[in-house]
């Protein structure tokens, strides 16, 4: 399908389409890209000279084709993706080289001919629809003003070309769900509303930045299927950038693996992710988890020490534990309400986090606990460690009731019950060195000075942190050292159960598998007891012996790692695995044929 | 809503009961006696200092007075003075002690002065506050930025009576532009009334115009580096625009809030503003019957006060809720 033949919308008429004119129109030349960048350098000043985000960079974007701008943070792709709109400009960033969009150079063009190109020929698509929405105007509203602004059409054409738009990317009753503010809106739906926006004047080229980073699995897959389907069908091109190379797979034709500001690699999406050729793309692939790696072979090509290969924790197998006697955990039919606020009228229904969950957690074992946000599995988790008090249930540890136990009680068990959590950043005293974090919990415990010394100079050299830099801040430490700083902190009073809240979640992909790494590893050497908590299902897969699956509060299924991935029983478990992102193009296009296929029939 | 409603309204009069307690309570802890203030220092008998203060109802027990005081806020009471009886209908503030003219009156005759006051003194710290705050987070580290951040500095650290007596020194002493500030009602003359309010409204709006200077600045920082302005540039709206409609929005609507919970403040205490520019207002008054310890005036004035501060709250509270749709109010 060609740019020059809009088929956006079926139900168009000559009224509510923005009158794109014919010279503009005609300015698409199918063989000439649309987005053409060369040499491009992006430098932003710093407090020791510049900082260069990008050195060199060149390609080019042919109408209606889609590349993927892979790498990690602090790669540069973020940047790249600014610049093409011009949105550096008053920033103090120094862009330089050429920036040619819809046959425009941004970097010399004046700032009229740039905001007329915003928007109307080259849209972009945020990572957090919420905050990249303005939360005082109406979905509907916000979108009419880009109409306006660039056609000049009246307030009630404007508002009919929302409603279209809007009913074009989903969202039900579009009419009346125009008139709605962005909170009013759910995660999905408001991506949904922010690539509405990008389609109200139908543009040439899409930016889309982390579009589906902030959210689940599900509404990813959904989201990403809804930009493919625009892109066939519109025939705009589309600058996909992330981070995650399962996203790109299936929804480029190439890709551009970009590493400190410079370009590693490029080339079709099928053979940069099959065959790379530089070290750093290799590296790159081999950190992404695939949903049909198996916790073994994960184990065994990791190359981890004998540590786990010797250990003395058994891989786990059913008939083992079941004859291993008492869990370490059991837990029944436990559940946390949440009260609504009223007072003195109008009583509301609670929220109902976790509603009758009842598992056992197994000595020695990895459980895995999977679910979208709203799931209640974080709730649960910090019901484990009592963080939270369980509404009703109960959680027997060591032949103790912790959902009942009092806190003087429950002290002495605390040491065995410890957690990682998912932001090193904020649950670490920014106040406090990681060597007295790290030691904390032995202050508490009442352990003398030196000891604690002795002891968190140790668990550091364990989880690979230099025990010399004790006594440096937070802050002065990478998002994956934060998370060892976390780790070391959990392990250092020898818990027996270590229930990990998505530990990985906030860091780039090849950080994640050294932790992951880390954690199988001390899990071994520390006779721990593991809980992960993700949402990443391809990730929970390559840790637990057993996963569970839960939604709305409740534990829709729990199996055997392996059993689960290949024979999911649930439908739920299915759509769940259905919509993880695929690293392999074919297979990205064969799920996605499967959803179609799933909602042709549901609807 | 209507829960809201009902639970603002419950807590605002246990705010205002406890006020009034407290009030009650500092008055009878201080030293002095109003009946002895009333009936003269040296000229008093013994015997006439007990009529006094019999009549003025202290010679009954602290809690009675209060339990008084209460009910005729309530229902209204009666009290006799001699052989006549007054009805007081509710609600009853009681009488001055210093001049016998109900409370209710007295505070009626000032409200319009403190009200004149206040709200030229809005409009006037609201365009330069607002206005100042504004433009110098829109140009950052500029010059026009510096010499905000110096009217703030000045006007935060000047108070009212210097500032005050300035402007009375140049305005009226050197240059004689305007007579000295003697308050006309605005019924009876609406340019005296402007011409004597003048000086007065400059000098209180000086110290609200700098923190309201440096609260928009800092919100309007806050909002122009909010994804959503990021949005607004990237689909390619005019800077104007960008600004105007949506970066204002969002820095001025928590100002709003403050705005109603402020003027309820500054309404009854403009004291040092009133008292300097002879302006016969509430804050005044105030000051006056806690020297003379006219009970019933000083109970009446901070019941009025607290009344005027939680209803500026639940104002606060309500614009809050129309001009933001995410906060409901529960």
């Amino acid at each position: 399908m060609s740019a020059s033949q809009p088929v956006l919308l079926p139900g168009d008429s000559a009224g509510d389409r923005p009158a794109n004119n014919a010279a503009d129109a005609a300015a698409v030349d199918p063989a000439r890209p649309v987005v053409a960048v060369e040499d491009l350098r992006i430098a932003f000043p710093g407090d020791t000279g510049e900082v260069v985000a990008v050195d060199g960079l060149s390609f080019a974007l042919r109408p209606g084709a889609a590349l993927g701008l892979v790498g990690e943070s602090g790669s540069g792709k973020s940047a790249t993706a600014l610049a093409l709109l011009g949105l550096h400009r008053g920033s103090g960033a120094r862009v330089s080289g050429r920036i040619e969009v819809a046959g425009v150079d941004l970097t010399t063009a004046d700032a009229e001919e740039v905001r007329r190109l915003r928007g109307r020929r080259i849209a972009m698509i945020f990572q957090d629809p919420l905050s990249a929405l303005d939360p005082y105007y109406s979905v509907g509203d916000q979108i009419a003003e880009v109409c306006r602004v660039h056609t000049g059409v009246d307030r009630r054409a404007a508002w009919a070309r929302a409603v279209t738009v809007l009913d074009r990317v989903g969202i039900p009753s579009a009419e009346r769900r125009a008139r709605s503010h962005p909170h009013e809106f759910s995660g999905g739906m408001r991506q949904r509303a922010m690539i509405a926006m990008a389609l109200a004047c139908e543009p040439d080229v899409l930016v889309a930045d982390e579009p589906t980073t902030a959210l689940d699995v599900t509404v990813q897959a959904q989201i990403l299927d809804l930009l493919h389907e625009l892109r066939t069908d519109a025939g705009m091109a589309l600058l996909l950038v992330t981070h995650d190379l399962g996203v790109a797979a299936g929804n480029v034709d190439d890709v551009l693996v970009m590493h400190a500001g410079v370009a590693v690699e490029r080339g079709p999406v099928d053979r940069v992710l099959s065959a790379p050729t530089e070290p750093y793309t290799r590296e790159l692939v081999s950190a992404v988890p695939r949903i049909e790696t198996t916790r073994k072979s994960v184990v065994e090509s990791s190359g981890v020490s004998t540590v786990v290969a010797t250990s003395a924790v058994p891989e786990v197998s059913t008939s083992d534990s079941s004859t291993a006697g008492e869990p370490l955990m059991r837990i029944t039919d436990v559940r946390k309400h949440f009260r609504q606020r009223g007072w003195l009228i109008g009583r509301r229904e609670p929220v109902r986090a976790v509603d009758g969950v009842s598992l056992d957690i197994r000595r020695g074992e990895t459980l895995g606990v999977v679910g979208e946000s709203g799931s209640g599995k974080t709730t649960l988790a910090r019901m484990m460690v009592r963080l939270l008090d369980p509404t009703s249930g109960t959680i027997h540890f060591d032949g103790h009731d912790l959902a009942s136990l009092p806190e003087r009680r429950l002290r002495p068990l605390r040491r065995d019950l410890q957690m990682v959590f998912q932001d090193p950043a904020s649950s670490l005293n920014p106040r406090r060195t990681v060597g007295e974090s790290i030691g904390d919990p032995l202050r508490v415990h009442g352990v003398d000075e030196p000891e604690i010394r002795r002891a968190v100079a140790e668990m550091m050299e364990r989880v690979g942190l230099d025990p010399d830099r004790r006594d440096r801040y937070p802050h002065e430490f990478s998002g994956g050292q934060r998370q060892r700083v976390g780790i070391a902190r959990a392990l250092v009073l020898r818990p027996r159960l270590l229930v990990c809240d998505e530990p990985v979640s906030a860091l780039d992909v090849s950080t994640q598998s050294r932790i992951v790494r880390l954690l199988a590893d001390l899990r071994g050497e520390f006779d721990l007891t593991l809980v992960f908590v993700a949402h990443d299902l391809a990730l929970v897969r390559q840790v637990s012996d057993r996963v569970a699956v839960m939604r709305s509060g409740e534990l829709v299924e729990l199996a055997e790692s392996d059993a689960l991935y290949d024979n999911p029983t649930h439908p739920y478990t299915r759509d769940l695995l259905a919509a993880v992102p695929r690293l392999d193009p074919e297979e990205a296009r064969r799920q996605r044929a499967v959803r179609r296929a799933a909602l042709a029939e549901a609807g | 809503m209507l829960p809201y409603l009902t639970r603002r309204v419950v807590g605002a009069a246990l705010v205002l009961l406890a006020l009034s307690v407290v009030v009650f309570a500092i008055f009878y802890l201080l030293p002095g006696d109003p009946a002895q203030l009333v009936c003269g220092i040296k000229t008093c008998s013994a015997d006439r200092l007990a009529l006094v203060r019999q009549k003025l109802g202290l010679d009954q027990p602290v809690a009675v007075q209060y339990w008084q005081f209460l009910t005729g806020l309530v229902v209204g009471r009666d009290v006799s003075a001699g052989p006549n009886v007054f009805h007081c209908p509710a609600p009853c503030l009681g009488f001055s002690f210093q001049t016998d003219e109900p409370v209710l009156a007295l505070i009626a005759d000032r409200l319009p002065v403190s009200l004149s006051l206040t709200a030229g003194a809005m409009v006037l710290w609201l365009s330069i506050g607002v206005g100042g705050g504004v433009l110098s987070a829109l140009r950052r580290g500029r010059f026009i930025d510096r010499a905000t951040t110096v009217f703030v500095l000045g006007g935060m650290s000047i108070p009212v009576f210097i500032s005050g007596l300035l402007l009375l020194m140049v305005f009226c002493v050197w240059l004689q532009w305007l007579p000295f500030p003697s308050y006309v009602s605005l019924a009876s003359d609406p340019a005296g009334w402007a011409r004597s309010l003048v000086l007065p409204w400059f000098a209180l709006a000086l110290v609200e115009a700098a923190k309201y200077a440096r609260l928009t600045r800092t919100s309007m920082l806050e909002t122009l580096s909010e994804d959503h302005i990021r949005t607004a540039r990237a689909y390619g709206l005019r800077e104007r625009r960008v600004i105007g409609r949506h970066a204002l929005r969002g820095a001025l609507t928590p100002l709003a809030t403050m705005l109603a919970v402020d003027v309820g403040g500054v309404l009854t205490s403009a004291s040092l503003t009133e008292t300097l520019f002879g302006l016969p207002g509430l804050g005044q008054l105030l000051v006056q019957s806690v020297n003379t310890l006219d009970l019933p005036v000083v109970v009446g004035l901070v019941l009025l006060a607290g009344f005027a501060i939680v209803v500026g709250n639940v104002v606060a509270d309500l614009v809050y809720a129309v001009l933001d749709r995410r906060v409901s109010l529960t």
